[in-house]
Parts: C-alpha cells; structure tokens; sequence
C-alpha cells in the first residue's frame, strides 16, 4: 500500500509541469498585456513597470523564474491589485470556495446515496420513478440555471432564504449555494448507487445471503453496500473537479467573494501570475483530491494495488 | 467484399432506426428538437421583429399572447421571442459545430492509436490522460478570453478542442479490439495501406459508438457555451445566445422573472430532449456491442 501511494504521488510531478507548462504557454502566447489601458502609458513608465515585473525578459527565462518561485512556495505578485500577492488574494478567497465544495460534497453524498438505495429497493415502483426523474431533472439542469431559479423561488417569493450575499459566512447565506452546488453531483450518485446495487442484489452470494433468512436492512449491510458503493467512491474525484469548476458559477450567481472572480478577471486583466496560481493550486487541488479518491477506492478493493 | 460491407452497415442502421422510432420517448425528442431548430432556422420570418430591434413602445412588458411581443421584452424593448429562437440557433449551431470538430479529431487520435498499437498507442494515450488531468474548463475560460472575446471562431476551437478526449478513448478502444479481427488482417495481407485501412475499415464499424456519443457531446456543448456566455466570455450582446439571456434574465429577476424563465425554459426542455435522444440512441445500437 505504502509503495503504492508514493508511486502515485510521483506520478502527480510530471502532471503537475505539464499543466503549469501548457498553461503558462497559453497565457503568455495571447496577444495584449497587462499594462495595455484606455489611456496609453508613457513608453518610459511601461518599460520600467515591465522591467520591474520581469516582463522584458525574453519567456524562457521567465519560465524558469516562475517555476524557481512556485518551488519556494511563491506565486508571485499580482500586476493589476497593487500591493497584493497572488498567494494573498488566493489565501483570501480559497476558505469560502473550499467549504462551499466540501458541504456540497457532503450534501450530495448525504442524499444520494439513500436516494440510490431507496430506488434500487423500491425498483419500477412510485418512488423509483420519482428518483430516477429527479435525477435525471438534477443532471440536465446545468448551475447557472437552477442557482437563479433557486434564488427567484426561495429568496424573492417564499422569502426563506436570502438572495444573494454573504455576511462574513452567515450559515443562511449559504444553503442556496450549496444546494445549487450539490445537486447535479447528488443526481449522478443517485443513479450510480441505484444502478450498481441493482446489479449487486442480482448476484449469486446476495441471493445465497437472502436463502440464509436474512432481511433486507441486514443483507444491505452485511453484503450489498459495499461493493455497491464503489462506483460511487471512484466518482468522487471527478466530482471535485466538477464541484471546483463549478463554483465559479455559483460565486458569480450569489455574490460570493470566493476565488473563482480571480480567474476571470485576472484573464480579462492579463493578470499573468494571478491567472496562472489559480490555474496551479486548482489543478494541484484536483490532482490531490483525485489521488485521495483513488487511495480510498485501493484500502476498499485490494485488487487494485497490485494492477 | 466492399458490396458485403455495405449490406452489413445497412442491416445495422435499419435496425437502429426500426429500434429508434419503436422508442417512444427517444422520437418524441427528436421531434421536439426538429421542431425547436426549425424554429430557430425560421426565426428571421416568424417575427416584424429583429433580434436587436427596439420598440420603445413597450419597454420591458411581461408575456401575454394578445400582446405585441408573445415572450415580452427585455429593457431596451427587444422582443424575447425572437431573442430566444436566435439565441437556441446559435447555441445549437455553436454545439454542433464544436461537437463535430471534437469528434473528427477524437475519432482519428483514437483509431491511429488502437490501429498502431505498442509504443505509439502507448504516447498517444499517454497524450489523453494528461490533458484529462488539466482544469479543461479553466483552459477553455482562458482560451477565450485572451484570444478574441466573443468571437464564435475562438469559442469552436476551445470547446472542440476538450471534447475530443472522451471520443478518442472510446474509439480507440473499439480499434483495439478491431484490430485482431480477420478482415482487418485480410486487408493487412493484401497490402492496403494503413490510412486506407483506417478510412476504409475501421472508421465505419466506429460509428455506431461515436454517434451515440457525440449525440450526448451535444448537450454537454450547449452547457458548456452557456456557461461561458452566462460568465460574459461566450457570445456577446446584441448577439443573443442562451447563456447571455440568461445572465441578462438573473440580474432582472426581481422585476423582470420571466427575461430568466423563457430562456431557462428552452435551455432546459433543448437538454433534456437531447438527453432522452441520446440515451434512446444507446438503445438503439447496444444490442449489437453486446
């Protein structure tokens, strides 16, 4: 297991420079530049700003500067928010970003599963179908639709709930993000848990365990839950790409001060160290939590360490 | 033997077909989205209206049938319907677009490396689950923005270019297992050239797969450029996709709901009868891979 992991860590390195590199490429390649305003800069002032900031340093070597900081730890700082760091602004934002997906997770896992079970058990009867058309609904339904819908429901005219906002983390502010956030994720466990427990409850040893005079509850959780839940385990990782990616909407639906504006403003901007650290600590964020899904997913089925 | 391959490529979509229309939900969709493009097609003529026409008469007018404007109109007085058919004309003329040039590039990467096999299929794979790893949505958000924003030319390229990999995966798994049947041999053996075998042989008992799933590429193209619209990188105003509307409609919501529930109405109802399409595509072929 231990020889495993590390195999799998060091193979995170070369993706990990593969996406700084592709990206910082795509970024710098782009036409325009930081300093480009409405109003023209004097020549001398933008050559200085330039040299300041490195700019007029021909890419390669600007290239191995960044990656010499990012070893540090150093990002760099911000060329349009002046006096910030890029490690700062990220530092601001990433906690509400972070706990918006975490509880969105946690939401979707909470209801999908038993929403899976629930079907599978009650097959081809009232409430399967009201699952499956649910989730069938949550997962055509993209964020930027049902987070306006959600806010237009249950914040203009039931008033449960606020609009939009965030008062320093008031837990009221956030339902709303996080059910927008939490659906679509929750849809697709629903179907997997359904599909996968179905298939499981078929099988010879289910059946054999059924023979024996155990009830329901018991053979779920003795026999069928496990390996049931194990394509839901593997669809964790890319449920926190999804959910990360995701919030980007979410923040700009709510007005929330979460890290997903950076990526879009610094783009617009040509913010470059502000665009590339969202790229590298989302990507290195992806990779981590895909790695940890992974590990879960080898503890629950030995049979994967050793492929 | 090119006359055998035609009778079995026939067999097999008249077979499809027959499954397709026996599917009454699948055909119901299509019907639906026959329907919405024509609209869409159409939708210069339907209307007095152009899409970014104003009528300073009625400024922002909710819907009603007897009224001038059937959708209502937004703030500047432009008429909703006709926003709406021009914006699912552009978001379905964008997703197709995007999902075609995805499936081109999917299809070859993915039949050279299951043809080629060993060291190449090896890189070219290799290739795949490194860009699968990459933020693609992050990728695409900067790839428009930097380069041109708003031009439709940019956004195919970005959207077309992350939506190969799933398609290359899938074909070259077929090719894999193509690879070893007899026929591709016999070709080996008569000495047909490699890019011929490909066009020839592999590419056509792909199809199958590859459309059923670029049938489901569509859809997720759709979200995908609505979302770039909504985040005000896609397609910008006075053009009018369904993203932008949408965003246009969430800022007015609080005195303006339905600017946010027309296009939210047809977004919804286009994804989810291209959904039910795709799926009873699956249907249709599975019988066969299985």
């Amino acid at each position: 297991m231990l020889s495993y992991t590390l195999r799998r860590i060091a193979g995170l390195i070369p993706t990990l420079l593969v996406i700084i590199t592709v990206s910082f490429c795509v970024v710098r390649l782009a036409p325009g530049g930081p300093f480009d305003q409405e109003q023209a800069l004097p020549p001398a002032v933008r050559a200085n700003l330039e040299r300041l900031y490195g700019l007029d340093q021909p890419l390669t070597v600007q290239y191995v500067h960044y990656l010499r900081g990012l070893l540090r730890g150093d990002f760099g700082p911000s060329l349009r928010q002046r006096d910030f760091t890029v490690s700062e602004l990220i530092a601001q934002g990433l906690p509400l970003s972070a706990t918006l997906g975490l509880a969105a997770i946690l939401l979707a896992v909470l209801t999908g599963i038993p929403a899976g079970i629930a079907a599978a058990l009650w097959r081809n009867r009232g409430a399967d179908y009201c699952i499956t058309t649910l989730a069938a609904l949550g997962l055509a339904l993209p964020s930027f639709v049902t987070g306006p819908l959600f806010a237009l429901v249950f914040g203009l005219y039931l008033r449960w709930l606020p609009v939009a906002g965030w008062q320093h983390g008031a837990p009221r502010y956030l339902v709303l993000p996080v059910l927008t956030l939490a659906l679509p994720v929750a849809a697709y466990v629903a179907r997997l848990t359904r599909a996968s427990l179905l298939e499981v409850l078929s099988a010879h040893y289910v059946r054999s365990a059924r023979a024996r005079g155990l009830g329901t509850p018991r053979v779920l959780w003795r026999h069928a839950l496990r390996p049931a839940l194990m394509p839901v385990v593997s669809y964790l990782g890319p449920a926190v790409a999804f959910v990360m990616t995701g919030s980007l909407v979410i923040e700009t639906v709510f007005g929330l001060p979460g890290t997903g504006r950076y990526l879009v403003e610094g783009a617009i901007d040509r913010d470059y160290p502000l665009v590339m650290g969202m790229i590298v600590v989302y990507g290195a964020l992806t990779l981590f939590l895909n790695l940890i899904a992974d590990l879960i997913y080898g503890w629950l089925d030995p049979g994967v360490r050793h492929a | 033997m090119h006359e055998q391959a035609a009778t079995a490529a026939r067999g097999l979509w008249s077979d499809a077909g027959r499954r397709l229309t026996g599917n009454r939900l699948a055909f119901a969709a299509l019907a639906v989205i026959v329907g919405m493009a024509l609209f869409a097609v159409l939708a210069p003529h339907l209307s007095p209206w152009g899409y970014d026409s104003l009528d300073w008469e009625h400024l922002a007018r909710p819907p009603g049938l007897t009224a001038a404007h059937w959708f209502g109109t937004d703030r500047l007085g432009r008429d909703l319907f006709v926003r709406t058919l021009y914006g699912v004309r552009l978001s379905l003329f964008i997703s197709v677009l995007a999902s075609g040039v995805s499936l081109v590039i999917g299809v070859v990467w993915g039949a050279v490396a299951g043809l080629a096999g060993g060291r190449t299929d090896g890189w070219m794979m290799r290739c795949v689950d490194v860009l699968y790893s990459l933020p693609y949505l992050f990728i695409v958000i900067i790839l428009t923005t930097l380069w041109q924003r708003g031009s439709i030319a940019v956004l195919l390229l970005a959207l077309g270019a992350v939506g190969w990999l799933t398609t290359a995966r899938i074909v070259r798994g077929q090719a894999l297992a193509l690879r070893r049947r007899e026929f591709i041999e016999a070709a080996r053996a008569l000495g047909v050239p490699a890019p011929a075998i490909l066009w020839r042989h592999v590419v056509p008992n792909l199809l199958g797969p590859v459309l059923v799933y670029a049938t489901l590429t569509v859809p997720q193209m759709i979200v995908f450029e609505s979302f770039l619209s909504f985040l005000g990188l896609g397609v910008q105003e006075p053009h009018a996709s369904l993203g932008n509307l949408i965003l246009v409609g969430a800022q007015e919501m609080e005195s303006a709901p339905w600017m946010l529930l027309v296009p939210a109405a047809f977004l919804v109802g286009l994804l989810i009868c291209l959904n039910f399409l795709g799926d009873g595509l699956r249907d249709a072929f599975d019988p066969r891979e299985r």
